[in-house]
């Protein structure tokens, strides 16, 4: 059934069908909202048999969660920014473990300077840490990959983090069907651990590897990441036949025949839309929903065609450059397309059609830098940087 | 006819036959568990490992079986799972270095949410793995009072990384990091943190200290523990023969050596508050437990230093004081 | 279609972030599409909030800020002389604001004669609230003014919306308070000059 409702909501409500078992939770801005409703919802009944713990920190929590994991649960949890960083250790432990947690990240800024509001920059400083990254570019598309990523978690016992645009998605109120109980139990069956904390079967989980087989168990987990690509293709087609929407790793909008390609991740892409739709002028977009693993081939066949492709970020690798543009490069190895890495709305700066529609035509107009940054106050920084070099002396 | 007291009904005389069969130890059993079995890679007298045997081989016996185990990174981990072999023969997990605590919270909400609630779980780790970083999340087990008992094995110090100072090394110490050189040799007095004493101050059901000297009173301490549900602490004081200095066949006396003198003070506690105390009959100097110990060495090179031997028999007279620790028996 | 786009500024405390939600609710109860959210500052009391809400026929998929209001809310009128609440405001253009006093009043007469006397309303919302709800919260009796000014959502969905948001003695209070901010803009002898 469809409902206007907070996306935070919906996305609580979907875990909360996705009967999740134990649910550790520590607050930051701007998840707050979606665990205080997974709490309540477990507190009154409505998530039966659900194990909410608050904890201490966003260590403990991704730390409960290994543990729950370990031990045959269903497990859950969410952050933001500093939160992600301060779990950043557990985080490579358990995807390092095998554990199929499900994390929503409702992306925000990383301090210093303290920032509360969306970026990628928090989702993104872990590209690496062995999850499975998808991001939502709507509160609907929100919900969707949380089941989805619960199903593509368990199936490979490698953890799923499922981003969302903070404040921008998770405190909007948009019209969302909230995934159907019923259809959810269809998709999604009860976990069935692969191996668990279990006195029957004793085993022993998290063992000392040495230089002779630490490679090997790397290699193994980089391509078992590497299989969720085609596992969560599969899931998502079995998604859509169930509810006729979209939720695949890649979503293009008129991208067939167009000469310049937009690539982004998230709510932006929506904007995205509206300003190549006022364009009509051959611009096309590459929505990206699977951001880890990176998906390559199906990356460079969807932009085979364009001769320009400009990737509009929500962070950026100081002192490199571009964070998805990197990878995009990468995947269009030896082809002739030029990339070009455009960074915006960093620590929560809007990022306008009329911004967008600006960037297009410098684009169009051949004066788009390599790397540049969105509706920067170049006259600010210019002033400071000459006063960092010659004034301080 | 007066009771005759065996006195010597400890760890000298393990499994004593003139026990009667349900008083002896569950290491005299020739049917335990070995929770952690043999072909480990522990040094030669490792109290840890001792410790870590006893342990849980009682906590598997109390719990007929149904018991997970949640270890925080250091020498017990290291030692006992060098891949592809472990040592353990019960279901294990190691995660990090700072969360043992946080991850048993999870397992005993799993078990719990997965229809297992007879499954019990007991977390464990080393000082430093406790006090220092681990204690963020020691603490947020205890105030949420999730049903984990939590044992520290405490040898004073970061020994698998090359023995430097935790918060549980004592005054005096030499370590890595506090080097027995200047006019302070080893680690500074007024520093360092009491566990056991902070774990009561969280009102937890169950806290108490052991060492490895005493083994009839370490089981029934972990049995205590394992018939409690809720948070529970067990602080036990293991001698490290590499960090300490001391003999590989000295780790025992050591032990014994450290709550005599009362340096190491051995008691339970309920609620916040001290229920019973193992009680000293013959105090000894702290000279006596400290002169065996490398670390201690410098106190007693050329002149010595009687005014830091006299500030550490201050703190273990404090203790007797603090704890009532004197036997009311001579 | 484009949307109608409202901006609402208020202060922390006011609810203006809940009234673009139920604005954004009630709107969908009459069959639109509609989105809502807020521009947050610190969550702190008496701090100036903005909040936004489209409605539209077709779905909503932008996620920018509204630069461009249609419509604009002031529950707080000291912010008319700080913030620059009107900036970007299209033409024809609504302006509600919560006052007991006129808009020539607050200084708004240039605003007034640009806009025309019947798009821009004055109306006394937090002593309506009081008086109705027993509480100066002003945000729903905004939203029964705005749907009379602008008529972009029905009386019916506001109702409708105040209920599934609020426990039902609130709920009914808020209803008769927006009922009274409706009858005050629909009236003429409150059009002011």
């Amino acid at each position: 059934m469809r409902e206007q409702l907070e996306g935070s909501r919906a996305v609580a409500e979907t875990i909360g069908r996705c009967r999740v078992q134990v649910v550790p939770a520590y607050p930051i801005t701007p998840q707050t909202h979606i665990v205080e409703a997974v709490g309540a919802m477990a507190k009154d009944g409505t998530l039966p048999g659900c194990e909410f713990i608050t904890v201490e920190s966003e260590f403990a929590a991704m730390s409960a969660a290994i543990g729950a994991a370990a031990a045959g649960a269903r497990t859950y949890t969410a952050t933001a920014s500093q939160g992600l960083l301060y779990m950043a250790e557990a985080l490579f432990n358990a995807s390092g473990l095998g554990m199929p947690i499900v994390m929503t990240v409702a992306n925000r800024a990383i301090g210093a300077p303290i920032n509360i509001w969306n970026d990628h920059s928090d989702a993104m400083s872990q590209r690496d840490c062995g999850w499975i990254q998808l991001y939502a570019e709507s509160n609907q598309a929100a919900a969707d990959l949380h089941v989805v990523a619960f199903r593509l978690a368990e199936a490979l016992n490698v953890p799923a983090m499922v981003c969302m645009d903070g404040f921008l998605l998770t405190h909007a109120f948009e019209p969302i069907e909230v995934p159907d109980a019923a259809l959810v139990d269809r998709f999604l069956p009860h976990r069935r651990p692969q191996q668990q904390l279990d006195p029957d079967d004793p085993v022993t989980i998290g063992a000392m590897v040495g230089p002779e087989a630490f490679a090997e168990v790397r290699y193994l987990a980089h391509s078992q990441l590497r299989r969720a690509e085609e596992v969560h293709a599969g899931l998502a087609a079995e998604w859509t036949s169930l509810t006729g929407r979209d939720v695949a790793a890649l979503a293009p909008y008129r991208l067939e025949g167009a000469d310049t390609v937009v690539v982004a991740l998230g709510s932006v892409t929506g904007t995205l839309q509206d300003v190549l739709d006022e364009r009509a002028d051959g611009t096309g977009l590459l929505n990206l929903r699977l951001y880890r693993p990176f998906p390559n081939a199906a990356v460079r066949e969807a932009l085979a065609g364009a001769r320009r492709v400009i990737v509009v970020e929500r962070a950026f690798a100081p002192g490199a450059g571009g964070v998805v543009s990197a990878d995009v490069q990468c995947a269009l190895a030896g082809t002739d397309v030029e990339v070009s890495t455009v960074v915006a709305g960093l620590g929560g700066r809007p990022v306008t059609t009329a911004a967008l529609h600006g960037m297009l035509d410098a684009a169009a107009a051949g004066y788009l830098p390599r790397f540049d940054f969105l509706d920067l106050d170049r006259p600010l920084v210019e002033r400071e940087l000459a006063h960092l070099r010659g004034g301080a002396s | 006819m007066t009771a005759v007291k065996f006195y010597q009904v400890g760890s000298r005389a393990v499994g004593n036959r003139l026990l009667d069969p349900a008083h002896r130890t569950r290491q005299a059993d020739p049917q335990r568990r070995n929770a952690l079995n043999s072909g480990h890679r522990a040094c030669q007298g490792c109290g840890e490992a001792l410790a870590a045997r006893y342990v849980l081989d009682t906590a598997v016996d109390a719990t007929g079986g149904r018991l997970v185990t949640v270890n925080a990174t250091g020498c017990l981990e290291v030692f006992s799972t060098p891949y592809p072999e472990s040592s353990w023969q019960i279901p294990w997990l190691h995660s990090l270095f700072a969360n043992a605590a946080s991850v048993a919270s999870g397992v005993v909400a799993a078990l719990r949410a997965t229809g297992r609630p007879d499954v019990r779980v007991l977390a464990q780790g080393g000082d430093g793995g406790t006090v220092d970083i681990g204690f963020a999340c020691l603490s947020g087990m205890f105030e949420r009072n999730d049903d984990v008992l939590y044992v520290c094995y405490d040898n004073g110090g970061y020994m698998n990384t090359g023995v430097q100072r935790s918060g549980a090394t004592p005054p005096a110490a030499r370590t890595a990091t506090t080097e027995a050189v200047g006019t302070e040799p080893g680690n500074p007095f007024g520093v360092g943190k009491d566990a056991a004493r902070i774990a009561m101050a969280h009102d937890i059901p169950y806290v108490a200290t052991a060492t490895v000297a005493e083994l009839h009173d370490l089981e029934a301490k972990v049995r205590t523990a394992m018939s409690i549900r809720g948070a529970r602490y067990l602080h036990v004081l293991v001698p490290c023969p590499l960090g300490w200095g001391t003999g590989t066949a000295e780790t025992v006396k050591l032990a014994r050596l450290a709550q005599l003198s009362a340096l190491f003070p051995v008691y339970e506690a309920r609620h916040g508050t001290v229920s019973s105390v193992l009680p000293i009959r013959e105090q000894v100097p702290v000279e006596e437990y400290l002169r065996p110990q490398k670390r201690f060495a410098h106190l007693f090179a050329g002149d010595g230093r009687p005014d830091v031997i006299a500030k550490l028999q201050e703190i273990a007279d404090r203790n007797v004081a603090r704890y009532g620790l004197l036997s009311e028996e001579h | 279609m484009t949307a109608f786009e409202i901006r609402l500024h208020g202060r922390g405390g006011q609810g203006v972030v809940t009234a673009a939600e139920l604005l954004s609710v009630a709107a969908f109860l009459d069959g639109h599409e509609a989105q809502a959210f807020p521009s947050f500052g610190s969550e702190r009391m008496g701090a100036p909030v903005t909040s936004f809400c489209r409605i539209s026929s077709t779905p909503i998929r932008t996620h920018e800020p509204v630069s461009r209001p249609h419509a604009v809310v002031v529950a707080d009128a000291t912010l008319l002389h700080h913030v620059d609440v009107f900036g970007g405001l299209r033409a024809p253009g609504f302006v509600l604001i919560n006052s007991v006093r006129t808009p020539a009043e607050l200084g708004l007469g240039d605003l007034v004669e640009q806009m025309g006397e019947s798009q821009i309303r004055c109306v006394p919302a937090t002593d309506l609230a009081r008086r109705h709800v027993g509480r100066p919260l002003p945000n729903v009796c905004l939203l029964g003014a705005l749907a009379a000014l602008t008529g972009q959502v029905t009386r019916d969905s506001l109702e409708s919306a105040v209920h599934e948001r609020f426990p039902e003695r609130i709920a009914t209070a808020n209803v008769v308070a927006l009922d009274a901010a409706y009858a005050h803009v629909r009236s003429p002898e409150a059009t002011h000059a």
